[in-house]
């Protein structure tokens, strides 16, 4: 393995080489520097070099290069559709490289429903810009007018010559940068963007070919296990065997009360771990908060209060009524199905590439690098598909893991897969929150003055390019601490996500309690504070609109300007039948909305529950919602993911919440933290509005928020009893009735 | 030396009896249908068929199976030429991550061998106990689906 020379390694992987001299005819390079474009979109403001993006390869190949990765989503479909259409290829033409730090651009990270509007309409405008630079290279090479000639299928043609891509310049290094002068195709002449493309890693998925990370088997490849303690703050005592002389086992690590073990096989490994997890005893921290004091814990820490919006009411003096209500979110897992795995191989000289599914392949390089302390240089990740994520999982711990074991076996891959128990008790949870909502209302019920207020810890502790985020890093001889967590900035990167109503109210206050102790390991789960402040704010609307005598859709409508707003709204109130819809005994009916994060997807949801009033079982019978994601690249990989959002949202509401007190997380496996199943799972109609022209919205966790806030508002309307804090579990469900 | 037989092959594997069913296929026979999920028989990303049967080879000595028939995702079909059921998993795009279809197309193969053409809820049912993160039920059930209607 040459690390050395990276990128040419990664070249040579694919079958074809790139040569690297330039060949831009002189005319051209002008023509490039004097036209002054419009600001760059997206990440090709970072990037604004073509080769960054795309490169021609010989054998009729075009390689694309991608900084966002695949979670499960669908992004490298949606890439590969943007780069084929703007490039005018078949989509079977690319070679796609992503989240490999030796290759693709630096695109951060891959979250916050970005990858779109950042990754996307990068790819979508240097495939437009090497379009056009590739026929105006034809041009002058055929002796035609640029405006005479056609692309098919990577072939330029007019004026009966023709001459393709890759006979134009394969090989060649091509240094142009993008212009902002290009304009995109029109809908009309689009072959994949907005059409039915199949996912490209759904047959490999389907048929057991090698996709995912846990299924890579390098040549020499040992097995790792991490011993993890008991509970958070657990500080070691005592270790009484030495697990060195078990089967298979080619080393024991201790590093601090970090312990590992190295095996030649895989269940070697579980067992060594598991025998020396049972030889540690520990001291287990005092009076700490537990999973039923949260809520009371969070409104009494110390806190950094900031205030995201302030305006005051100026028909204050028409309130004639003040209401007031407090809503509780506990934490809420990843849970991933595949728990989180990479390898680590250190060569020679010191360098180490770690094969991983993390989200951030950049930064989390650069915290391993602290944590090992090697110039960032010598660590390299490369990206492989995991289980779905839905946020900062352990991918990264596991990442430091195996580097932590990898290097006292330098030329060995190591290869460690997290237990069950460990990625449920350590991975870093969505926060708990309590969100308070205060409404002043005049005699007609309107509303005159609104004030939300929040209190939760961080909502995002990813590694950062800092070594202290990596669990394993905390626990070593020199121990690298937690940093001291940051809000991630208002009003969208932390527990105030979707704090803000959408809804134009007279006056509205909106302030959060930023708590920066941690009581459970807590970082970026699938939307943020958007779950816990739209169930707040769209439960509360939903008894003003009660108390006001106003349908809910009607009430919402009063205060919801934006017309795209409005029109997510009355769409799915009409998908769902909402004024046909029938009251009955036991039954409910229940709808919210909001825009994710207020500039992305619009998201509306309405469920139909039915309410067992004895046991308190909460049966969702279907849901409806329709969504506004701007121009849409792939309609299904839009209602993909708002299914799948709605199909955990309700998991979320229905049963989970993460159980820990001073002997640690008792959530420990999928008995203790189950969640939705098939038989509880409802039929679900999404639909999606095309806004062609208008700017990509990501919409992987647009249906969270909603979702949960209508299946409250189902319940209250089948019951009469509100129900303000999650999860709605029937014992929870029955005392509220009979209370 | 337990002696197997695997999608349709004698193999044999150098591992004492009691070593998970799972670990023999993936790491000795390098197969990547199954996958760890829990190694507590509780999620179903790990099954494979055994005579047939779903069986969770997380859980399953691979000393207890000896003789018998076993079949992972790899033995339903290819890349190239994918089974019935693993085509009808394509074609109604039934996978956000994808890391459980192993399960839910070896435990929906299970099912249709006994009931070659199900009703939605036998669907359901047979897959309860395979557990889905990312929320591709309904598209899982569409695709299971499908398949009994083209047998």
């Amino acid at each position: 393995m040459n690390m050395m020379n990276p990128s040419r390694r990664a070249l040579l992987q694919g079958g074809s080489l790139t040569l690297a001299f330039s060949l831009v005819p002189p005319a051209l390079a002008q023509r490039a520097a004097k036209l002054e474009g419009a600001p760059l979109p997206g990440d090709l403001k970072l990037y604004p070099k073509i080769s960054s993006w795309l490169r021609i390869e010989e054998g009729g190949k075009v390689r694309l290069l991608f900084g966002k990765v695949e979670i499960g989503q669908g992004i490298v479909t949606a890439a590969a559709q943007l780069a084929a259409d703007e490039l005018d290829i078949d989509m079977k033409r690319l070679v796609i490289v992503s989240g490999d730090t030796r290759v693709v651009p630096n695109e951060g990270v891959t979250a916050g429903s970005q990858s779109m509007q950042y990754g996307g309409v990068a790819v979508q405008i240097a495939a437009a810009e090497l379009r056009a630079y590739l026929i105006a290279r034809a041009a002058e090479k055929l002796g035609v007018d640029a405006a005479k000639l056609k692309v098919v299928d990577g072939t330029i043609s007019g004026g009966g010559k023709s001459i393709t891509y890759w006979d134009l310049v394969a090989g060649q290094k091509i240094d142009i940068e993008a212009t902002g002068t290009v304009k995109v195709k029109e809908a009309k002449d689009r072959r994949y963007i907005g059409k039915k493309v199949g996912r490209l890693d759904i047959p490999p998925k389907a048929t057991g070919a090698l996709i995912f990370i846990q299924d890579l088997r390098p040549d020499g490849m040992l097995h790792g296990r991490v011993v993890r303690p008991p509970a958070y703050g657990a500080k070691l005592v005592s270790v009484d065997r030495d697990v060195a002389t078990m089967p298979g086992v080619k080393r024991v690590v201790r590093d601090g009360s970090f312990f590992g073990v190295i095996a030649e096989r895989e269940e070697q490994a579980m067992a060594a771990a598991d025998a020396l997890r049972r030889a540690t005893t520990w001291d287990l921290p005092k009076d700490v908060p537990t999973s039923d004091t949260i809520y009371d814990w969070l409104k009494t820490q110390p806190a950094k209060l900031i205030t995201i919006k302030d305006v005051a009411s100026p028909i204050a003096n028409k309130a004639k009524k003040v209401v007031e209500a407090e809503y509780r979110r506990p934490y809420h897992m990843h849970a991933t199905i595949g728990p989180s795995t990479a390898i680590a191989t250190f060569a020679g000289d010191g360098s180490v590439l770690i094969q991983t599914h993390t989200q951030s392949p950049f930064e989390t390089a650069a915290a391993i690098a602290q944590m090992l302390n090697v110039p960032k240089e010598k660590v390299q990740c490369e990206h492989w598909q995991g289980a779905g994520c839905y946020g900062h999982n352990a991918m990264d711990d596991a990442a430091a893991d195996a580097a932590l074991l990898a290097r006292y076996m330098t030329g060995r891959p190591v290869r460690v897969q997290w237990s069950r128990q460990d990625e449920h008790k350590w991975e870093p949870y969505g926060s708990a929150m309590v969100v308070r909502v205060k409404a002043s209302v005049d005699e007609k019920g309107d509303i005159v003055d609104w004030d939300h207020t929040i209190w939760s810890t961080s909502h995002g502790t990813r590694p950062g390019g800092r070594a202290g985020n990596l669990l394993p890093a905390q626990t070593l001889e020199k121990a690298h601490p937690l940093p001291t967590p940051v809000n991630g900035g208002a009003p969208n990167y932390a527990a105030d996500r979707n704090g803000i109503p959408l809804y134009e109210f007279p006056g509205t206050h909106v302030r959060t309690h930023f708590v920066e102790k941690l009581a459970a390991r807590a970082s970026s789960t699938r939307g943020l504070g958007a779950y816990g402040n739209v169930f707040a704010i769209e439960s509360f609307i939903d008894d003003l609109a009660r108390a006001a005598k106003a349908d809910p859709v009607e009430y919402r409508l009063r205060y919801l300007k934006d017309p795209r707003a409005r029109e997510v709204l009355t769409k799915t109130a009409e998908m769902f039948g909402w004024t046909k819809w029938k009251a009955a005994p036991g039954k409910g009916r229940g709808i919210a909305f909001a825009r994710y994060k207020n500039l992305s997807t619009y998201t509306a949801v309405a469920v139909e529950v039915e309410v067992e009033k004895a046991s308190g079982a909460i049966r969702v019978k279907r849901a409806s919602s329709a969504n506004d994601a701007g121009e849409i690249v792939s309609y299904d990989g839009i209602v993909n993911q708002v299914e799948g959002g709605i199909i955990q949202s309700l998991s979320w509401t229905l049963k989970e919440g993460v159980r820990f007190d001073e002997k640690g997380v008792r959530s420990e496996d999928w008995t203790s933290y189950p969640i939705l199943t098939f038989s509880e799972i409802p039929p679900i109609d999404v639909k999606v509005i095309d806004r062609p022209g208008q700017p990509f919205l990501g919409a992987g966790e647009a249906s969270q928020g909603p979702t949960g806030a209508a299946l409250a508002n189902a319940v209250m309307d089948a019951t009469g009893v509100r129900f303000r804090e999650v999860p709605f579990l029937p014992s929870r469900i029955k005392a509220g009735l009979m209370a | 030396m337990p002696k197997l037989k695997v999608n349709g092959r004698a193999q044999e594997v150098a591992v004492p009896d009691d070593t998970p069913l799972l670990y023999v296929l993936r790491n000795d026979l390098k197969l990547n249908g199954p996958k760890y999920g829990c190694g507590l028989s509780q999620c179903g990303s790990c099954t494979v068929l055994v005579d047939g049967q779903a069986v969770r080879s997380c859980v399953t000595p691979v000393g207890s199976v000896t003789g018998q028939d076993i079949t992972t995702l790899e033995g339903l079909g290819t890349l190239d030429k994918p089974s019935k059921l693993q085509q009808a998993f394509i074609d109604e795009q039934a996978a956000q991550c994808g890391y459980c279809l192993n399960g839910m197309i070896m435990s929906a193969q299970a099912l249709l061998h006994k009931t070659p053409k199900p009703t939605e809820a036998q669907v359901r049912s047979a897959l309860d106990g395979n557990l889905c993160r990312c929320g591709v039920h309904n598209r899982v059930v569409r695709a299971v689906m499908r398949a009994s209607r083209g047998a």
